[in-house]
């Protein structure tokens, strides 16, 4: 069972989140043309390390907000968690 | 090599089992090979295997990091089918039934290949016209499908919950009957021993560090036991599949995630079938020694730890005892996990690289397995020939930016549930 540190709400049980992947994706910005490259980057490639890895979780059955992990893919230890508009204290 | 027979078992057996030979050698790695597999899981072996087969190319070396069979191909649900719907993928599982049925001949060792039928529960009128439609599709490729009616069902499986009143009602289910199971330790170590006997190299506890590549072309990799030169690689380390391809500078549309599977205590006989049960994240299977065979989901985050969390047993065991009451008594005997390659759309990789001589095996997804001989075969082709096969055509690289992605579930860029 992982703890996961909600910014809102603190500890609690890995039941209450859902996970939300690969944290480091940057939509293309709106209003201006994109080549498809760019879009399928977009949508289908991804940040895959064995370690350190940044990615989003929802506190589905909580508070409902979005925040931000640093957690190892190969430990399942979860370095630090931040609000969206927040960068890790690490 | 000695075959395998009641004869060879009655000899070994007058000599106490002392005198059988080495099922595979234990080689140190030569300076050179014309082709270098890395991976010694079913893929791997199944490749180097149709290499010496199909092509007489048998200067081949498979290197392992641990030992051979130890990954996924130890890890799995042993489960065989081709119940597909798209052409792409109901042609190449097909082709790879086909191969299953004839391998424990051809490999001169028993794979227990088991077509005991696999059962896909429908819980709804909708669901049933969509198994319908899917079975109609694979027997227009040529792949046998049964469209079962509640009553049909409830002979074969008289203990699952038939009520009316449960969460997810039985309607019927679509079954392929060729479907089923094979040992799963028995293909890889055939594999293995026919490969070994036509001169390719096992050599474990060989981790590949990196590539040599001159001009956009492989020269060599790079290993913990040595360099090792080579004109042709071939990666089918599934799992592990980025940690490679980062070494080649290569970005591919894959996540690593967990998947568990567990084992119940030993019974008597009671599921004759493989059963799934969509609805619930949940299939089933009986193995030989009575165990019953569970699997789901993933767990859900990215993952390389081959093992999982008890949130994800505790949600498929739930499902599980939705449609099967009577497990409830069941005693665990033990959970495992393996790392699956979680492919964009579902579907395998089997492909040529941006790099000459690196060929690219991967994004099996849940359904590496059974697809180990046609894997092989194609595979073994497509380094052989240096083009892909027919079969593995769609399941080219090029996929993600050309459109024709094989979205057989229809769930879009997103491997895990959540």
């Amino acid at each position: 069972m992982l703890e996961i540190k909600c910014p809102y709400c603190g500890k609690r049980s890995q039941n209450e989140f859902s996970y939300g992947g690969d944290g480091n994706i940057k939509r293309p910005p709106l209003g201006e043309e994109i080549n498809t490259k760019d879009w399928d980057d977009f949508v289908y490639f991804r940040d895959n390390p064995r370690g350190k890895h940044t990615e989003l979780w929802h506190h589905a059955s909580g508070c409902r907000q979005w925040f931000k992990a640093s957690r190892d893919t190969a430990t399942h230890e979860i370095f630090a968690t931040c609000k969206m508009n927040e960068d890790f204290n690490v | 090599m000695q075959k395998y027979s009641i004869f060879s078992l009655v000899k070994n057996a007058l000599t106490n089992h002392q005198d059988w030979e080495v099922a595979w050698k234990d080689p140190e790695p030569k300076k050179e090979y014309d082709v270098v597999i890395v991976g010694g899981g079913g893929h791997g072996l199944a490749t180097a295997y149709y290499l010496a087969k199909e092509h007489g190319i048998t200067n081949v070396a498979i290197l392992e990091k641990g030992w051979i069979g130890g990954g996924n191909v130890g890890r799995n649900t042993t489960i065989l089918r081709s119940n597909y719907m798209f052409d792409a993928n109901s042609h190449f599982y097909e082709y790879g039934m086909k191969l299953w049925e004839t391998l424990s001949q051809e490999l001169n060792y028993n794979v227990m290949y088991s077509p005991r039928g696999i059962i896909n529960l429908a819980h709804s009128d909708a669901q049933m016209n969509a198994y319908a439609r899917r079975g109609n599709s694979m027997r227009l490729n040529g792949i046998d499908a049964v469209l079962l009616g509640r009553d049909e069902l409830k002979k074969m499986i008289p203990f699952a919950d038939f009520s009316d009143t449960c969460r997810f009602p039985i309607h019927g289910g679509l079954m392929q009957p060729r479907g089923g199971t094979a040992r799963h330790d028995a293909v890889a170590w055939g594999y293995a021993r026919q490969a070994d006997s036509m001169g390719v190299d096992i050599i474990q506890n060989c981790e590949v560090t990196g590539f040599d590549v001159v001009d956009g072309k492989v020269s060599g990799v790079q290993t913990s036991r040595g360099n090792i030169k080579t004109k042709k690689v071939g990666l089918c380390v599934a799992g592990s599949t980025t940690l490679l391809a980062d070494m080649l500078n290569m970005r591919l549309p894959i996540e690593a995630h967990v998947l568990q599977a567990c084992v119940s205590e030993p019974v008597k006989p009671l599921l004759d079938q493989v059963v799934t049960f969509g609805a619930g994240h949940f299939y089933c299977s009986q193995s030989d020694k009575g165990e019953m065979v569970m699997g789901g989901d993933l767990d859900g985050y990215n993952s390389y730890a081959q093992r999982g969390n008890m949130p994800m047993i505790q949600h498929v065991l739930t499902g599980g005892l939705a449609v099967f009451p009577n497990f409830s008594r069941l005693k665990m005997l033990r959970t495992w996990g393996g790392i699956m390659d979680m492919s964009m759309d579902g579907s395998p990789i089997i492909d040529k690289t941006h790099v000459d001589g690196v060929y690219l095996n991967c994004g099996w997804c849940y359904g590496g397995f059974k697809a180990i001989p046609c894997s092989g075969w194609v595979f073994a082709h497509t380094i052989a020939k240096n083009e892909v096969h027919e079969l593995n055509a769609d399941f080219n690289l090029e996929r993600f930016h050309t459109g024709r992605i094989i979205d057989e579930k229809g769930v879009g860029p997103k491997p895990w549930i959540g």
